[in-house]
C-alpha cells in the first residue's frame, strides 16, 4: 500500500466546506417545516376529508413514496425549466424535497392522528372546546408525540438526502466536495471528510429534534419517559 | 418516444433490478450477521455491531458510494468495476437499516419463548434455529418487503458518483439528447413504480395476513 492520504490539501477548503453546510442545513430546515405542513395537511384530509380527497391523498403519497427523489427532482427541475419556469436552483430543490417528505410525513402523521381515540374526542366535546383547540391539543399533539421518533428518523434522513440534489446543481455540502475532487483529485480523502462531516450534522439534526422534543411535550418530561 | 429509446430505458431498468437483486441479496447477508450480532451476550461485540449501525445511518447513500468507488483502489491498488462498487456501497448501507428491522423482530419474539427454549435445554444456537427465528421472520416479512422498496428506489443515485447505469442514468441521458424531460423522466418514474409498487402493497397484505392472531 504506497497511497500517500493528504487530507491538508481538502481541509485547506474550509470556508467552503462551511458554505456547503450552512445550505444543506438549509435545505433541510424549510424542507422540513414546509414538508411537515403538508403532510399534516394531507394526513388530516387523508383521515376526515371526502372521499375523493381521500383517493387524491392517496395517489399523491403512493406515487411518491414508490418512485426516487432523484427522478422527481429531475422531473420537477428540468420540466419546470424546459416550459419556461426560472427560479434561484435552491427554490427547485426545497420544493422538490418539500412533495417527497411530505407524502412520508403524510403517512407517519396518518397512523399518529388514528391513534387518537374517538373518546377522547368526545371528552374534549364534552369539555367545551371549540374545534381549533380540540384539533391542536386532543389531535396533533398526542398524535406527533406518538410519531415523533419515526418522525425524527424521517427527517433526519431527509438532511441526509439533500446531497442527491447535487446533481441538479445546488452548491450544498455535497456539490461542494465534488468541486473540491476536481480542482485536487483527492477524491478518497474528500469522502472521508464528507462522511465525517454528515455524520456529524446528523448528530446535530439529532439532537436538535431531541431539544425540540422536550419543549413540545413537556407531559412526556414530566413523566419521565424517554421520547 | 421511439423504439430505440424504449429499448434504453429497459436496458436501464435491467440493471436496476440487477443492482437491486444482488444488494438484497448481499445485503440480507450482512444484516443477518449484524441483527445476531446486535443482540450478542457479549458486549463488545452488541457494541461493534450498534456502532455500525450508527455510523452508517448518518452517513448519505451517496458518500458512502464515493468510499466503496475509490477507496478499494487505494487499499489494493485496483480499480472497482461499477457493478461491483454499486453493490458493495447499496450492502453497506442497506444492511445498516435491514439488520434494525430483524433486530427488532428478534426482540419482539415473546420472552417466555426464549425462555421456554432454554429451559428445554437448547443451545443457543438451536434456540435461534427452532424457536425465535421461525417466529421473528413472521414478524419481520412485512416489513423486510417495504424494505425492498427502498433498495430498489436507492439505486437511482448510483450512476452518480460511480456511473453505474441504471434506469436514472438512462433517463437523463436521453432527456439530454431530447430536452423531452417530462416524457423521459415520467416513463423512469413510471418503470419505478410498476416494480415498486407491487412491493408497497404485498408488504401491506402480509402484514394483514401474518398479523392475524393479534387483531
Amino acid at each position: 500500500m504506497s497511497y500517500q492520504f493528504n487530507f491538508s490539501a481538502v481541509l485547506g477548503y474550509w470556508p467552503l466546506v462551511w458554505t456547503g453546510v450552512l445550505v444543506t442545513l438549509r435545505l433541510a430546515f424549510f424542507s422540513t417545516i414546509f414538508g411537515f405542513t403538508l403532510g399534516t395537511l394531507c394526513a388530516l384530509g387523508r383521515t376526515s376529508g371526502s372521499a375523493s380527497l381521500q383517493r387524491v391523498i392517496a395517489v399523491y403519497v403512493e406515487v411518491i413514496r414508490n418512485t426516487p427523489l432523484i427522478i422527481q427532482a429531475y422531473f420537477l427541475i428540468f420540466g419546470l425549466s424546459s416550459v419556461g419556469v426560472r427560479w434561484p436552483i435552491e427554490v427547485g430543490a426545497t420544493l422538490a424535497l418539500v412533495i417527497n417528505i411530505g407524502a412520508y410525513t403524510t403517512e407517519i402523521m396518518r397512523a399518529g392522528i388514528e391513534s387518537v381515540r374517538k373518546t377522547q374526542l368526545e371528552a374534549a366535546e364534552c369539555l367545551g372546546l371549540n374545534r381549533w383547540q380540540t384539533f391542536i391539543h386532543i389531535v396533533l399533539r398526542p398524535a406527533m408525540e406518538r410519531v415523533y421518533p419515526a418522525l425524527t428518523g424521517q427527517y433526519v434522513l431527509l438532511m441526509l438526502v439533500t446531497s442527491i440534489l447535487s446533481s441538479v446543481g445546488v452548491e450544498e455540502l455535497f456539490g461542494i466536495a465534488n468541486r473540491i475532487q476536481t480542482e485536487t483529485y483527492r477524491n478518497f480523502e474528500v469522502f472521508i471528510v464528507l462522511g465525517f462531516a454528515y455524520l456529524v450534522l446528523s448528530l446535530f439534526v439529532r439532537f436538535v429534534f431531541y431539544l425540540l422534543g422536550l419543549v413540545l411535550f413537556p407531559r412526556r418530561r414530566k413523566l419521565g419517559t424517554a421520547l | 418516444m421511439n423504439w430505440q429509446q424504449a429499448y434504453f430505458l429497459l436496458q436501464g431498468l435491467w440493471g436496476t433490478i440487477v443492482l437491486s437483486l444482488l444488494t438484497f441479496l448481499f445485503g440480507g447477508i450482512l444484516a443477518f450477521v449484524l441483527a445476531l450480532t446486535r443482540i450478542s451476550p457479549l458486549v463488545p461485540l452488541r457494541f461493534l455491531a450498534a456502532t455500525y449501525i450508527q455510523i452508517i445511518q448518518g452517513i448519505p447513500l451517496l458518500v458512502i458510494m464515493g468510499i466503496c468507488y475509490f477507496g478499494p483502489a487505494i487499499v489494493g491498488g485496483y480499480d472497482m468495476p461499477a457493478l461491483a462498487a454499486a453493490t458493495l456501497a447499496m450492502t453497506v448501507y442497506s444492511a445498516a437499516f435491514l439488520a434494525d428491522i430483524w433486530r427488532s423482530a428478534l426482540q419482539a419474539v415473546p420472552k417466555p419463548q426464549w425462555e421456554a427454549a432454554e429451559c428445554l435445554g437448547l443451545t443457543r444456537w438451536q434456540r435461534m434455529r427452532q424457536v425465535i427465528i421461525p417466529q421473528a421472520i413472521r414478524i419481520s416479512t412485512p416489513p423486510t418487503v417495504g424494505f425492498m422498496v427502498q433498495i430498489i428506489k436507492n439505486t437511482s443515485i448510483a450512476s452518480l458518483v460511480i456511473g453505474y447505469s441504471e434506469l436514472g442514468y438512462f433517463a437523463k441521458l436521453l432527456n439530454n439528447s431530447t430536452f423531452q424531460p417530462f416524457l423521459f423522466f415520467g416513463a423512469a418514474a413510471a418503470l419505478y413504480f410498476i416494480i415498486s409498487y407491487p412491493l408497497s402493497v404485498g408488504s401491506r397484505v402480509l402484514e394483514r395476513k401474518l398479523n392475524a392472531a393479534n387483531r
